[in-house]
């Protein structure tokens, strides 16, 4: 779109003496503020690297690459490895993804697919509710009321699948308070429903519908049509917003922090042990850190501001590649 | 790519495949009704733990010096989080529709547009702890002070990029004729935005704004390094600490004691009522953006 349209030539049959064209300055003036205005985004991102890097300096001197290849992170002996608190955060956003992403594929489709088109406004309001509440309050009802209801059918999956192997590994461990990165993933997967819901129910909506109405032309059940069209068509639409899910799991603090149980050093399978995360220990250890402590902490910061940036890189280049597709017919 | 059709196996019956699609159908109602119960779940459990807490004086006090205590109230909590939040949206709302201006109005054929937009999609994924070390390490660590403003600098970070790709979306779907024709009557491009284009899509815009508000008033890691604490109301934006009800959800939360865990879901209701005021404020004024472009 060509916006910068210069102003109608009737602009200078002005009055004679009147140099300055009345507004002139004020015209400047606006788009000067905007511009600025616009800058700040990339102003707020360098400050944002500038500031904590900054801070975490120190803690990444003394540390150097073992800050995150060291499993041994002991504040009070100055040993700062974060690589359980890594492992953490992968494991919990892992098990958020593995449980959302059917179910928000599901839902995508049960919008705008399954659903009488009078329903389909009020479900996608509902699922919208999801993205509105608070994390915090994710993190009460998981503490309280989640993690509780769930402490013994823990206790009995980690007995029925005791040497089974691999499952018997993932559902094993000691539910004491259910506590574990198995609820913390449970948590976060509910928090991410919403945003791969709606990222995905925009690009199915955008397939061809000569394309559906082809395939049924050719006889194919609902759910053949489905998979050989809407699937196909938003696959890196769908790609993308699970990037998009992942970034959210990966940063998300305030209700793992809750519901993760806070225990450091553990890399382990096993989903009902207690652990920690990248995002979660700056919370609970920022309080108390001094000197080297707090800069480490900082500087897991700067890690995660530096993970979720590329990452929403990545699903940014999905959305592109989708949105050349749009409209395209498939070859 | 290509987009596979479906491989029509004829020695496998249309029974079958039938019974396959009934049973993805099922599937995929069931994916809904799976979300629907933690929905259902967490609003109830909030409504019906927070109800009973609500009092005169939860609204009215000052909050309890002890975690044990029985007494106390969420004044200075929902004091803060207005403060807070409004002091945030003041600054985030309007820059980011200036921004958003200058990305459609002025920006859009040029790479720097490009760059910016690009960014403001990565920022709008930037975690909200980051924001809140961010202003930290920026602020509270050069003045050694904590208050609402730093917070609020911190949520309006997270507010921004979000009010300029909205604002810019919106800008978008107004369509040229109605700017050529301003500018054929002789206004300059500045008066044309602010007199023809910003009020086809005012109300676009401010639902969008209103949803940003919405998440920014339940944020708690970009609040808890910033904002300090404190017991008694602070209506003060620069001076001394101040606190928030998400602050004192997860506070509380954490508690053992069971009247803190009280209040907890007593100011875990309050937010959400706040919360929700403003997404169902923001669904009203995007009706009436529909209704307006509908005509």
């Amino acid at each position: 779109m060509a916006l910068d349209l210069e102003p109608p030539p009737t602009r200078h049959l002005t009055p004679l003496g009147t140099e300055r064209q009345p507004g002139s300055i004020a015209d400047g003036t606006f788009r000067a503020v905007a511009l600025l205005s616009a800058l700040m985004v990339l102003a707020v991102l360098g400050l944002i690297l500038y500031s904590t890097t900054n801070q975490a300096w120190a803690a990444f001197e003394h540390e150097g690459i073992s800050f995150l290849t060291s499993n041994s992170w002991y504040p009070s002996k100055l040993e700062f490895g974060a690589l359980s608190l890594v492992w953490g955060t992968l494991l919990i956003s892992l098990v958020a993804l593995l449980i959302a992403v059917p179910i928000s594929i599901g839902i995508a489709l049960f919008i705008t697919e399954v659903a009488p088109t009078r329903l389909r406004k009020p479900v996608v309001y509902v699922i919208d509710l999801l993205a509105t509440i608070p994390s915090v309050v994710y993190g009460l009802w998981g503490l309280l009321v989640f993690a509780p209801a769930v402490l013994g059918s823990y206790q009995s999956l980690a007995d029925t699948f005791s040497g089974v192997p691999v499952i018997g590994t993932l559902l094993d461990g000691t539910p004491v308070s259910a506590r574990s990165f198995m609820t913390a993933g449970i948590i976060l997967a509910i928090m991410v429903v919403p945003i791969i819901t709606s990222i995905s129910r925009e690009v199915f909506a955008t397939t061809p519908v000569a394309m559906k109405e082809a395939s049924l032309a050719l006889g194919a059940t609902r759910w053949e049509m489905m998979r050989g069209s809407v699937l196909p068509h938003g696959r890196n639409g769908v790609v993308s917003a699970i990037l998009i899910g992942l970034g959210r799991a990966i940063g998300e603090t305030i209700a793992v922090v809750l519901v993760i149980g806070s225990v450091q050093n553990e890399i382990t399978l096993h989903l009902f042990n207690a652990g920690d995360s990248m995002a979660s220990v700056i919370v609970t250890q920022f309080g108390e850190a001094q000197g080297l402590h707090r800069s480490a902490l900082i500087g897991l910061g700067v890690i995660l501001f530096l993970v979720t940036v590329v990452v929403g890189i990545i699903a940014r280049v999905f959305i592109a590649r989708s949105d050349r597709r749009l409209g395209i017919p498939a070859r | 790519m290509t987009a596979v059709l479906p491989t029509l196996e004829p020695s496998r019956s249309r029974g079958i495949r039938k019974a396959r699609s009934a049973f993805a159908t099922v599937a995929i109602v069931g994916a809904f009704i799976v979300a629907l119960v933690p929905l259902v779940l967490i609003i109830g459990y909030v409504i019906s733990r927070g109800v009973s807490v609500l009092s005169n004086s939860f609204f009215n006090d000052d909050i309890a010096y002890s975690a044990r205590a029985v007494s106390g109230g969420m004044k200075p909590a929902i004091i803060g989080t207005l403060l807070i939040t409004g002091a945030a949206t003041a600054m985030a709302v309007p820059l980011g529709i200036l921004g958003g201006i200058w990305l459609n109005e002025y920006g859009t054929p040029r790479r720097l547009a490009g760059l910016i937009r690009f960014l403001a999609d990565v920022m709008t994924g930037v975690p909200s702890i980051v924001m809140g070390l961010f202003v930290y390490t920026f602020l509270v660590l050069k003045t050694q002070e904590t208050n609402a403003f730093f917070g609020a600098i911190a949520l309006a970070c997270l507010m921004l990029p979000v009010v300029i790709r909205t604002t810019e979306e919106m800008l978008r779907l107004v369509p040229l004729d109605q700017r050529e024709a301003s500018m054929a009557l002789g206004s300059r491009k500045a008066r044309t935005i602010m007199r023809v284009v910003m009020p086809a899509s005012l109300p676009g815009i401010i639902s969008g704004a209103l949803l940003a508000v919405a998440r920014a008033a339940g944020e708690t890691a970009p609040l808890l390094f910033t904002i300090g604490f404190t017991f008694s109301a602070n209506t003060s934006l620069f001076n001394g600490a101040n606190t928030a009800l998400p602050v004192q959800i997860f506070g509380n939360a954490n508690s053992a004691f069971p009247a803190a865990q009280d209040r907890a879901w007593g100011a875990a209701l309050t937010l959400i009522v706040i919360v929700f005021v403003f997404t169902i404020l923001a669904r009203i004024f995007s009706t009436l953006y529909v209704r307006k472009q509908r005509g």
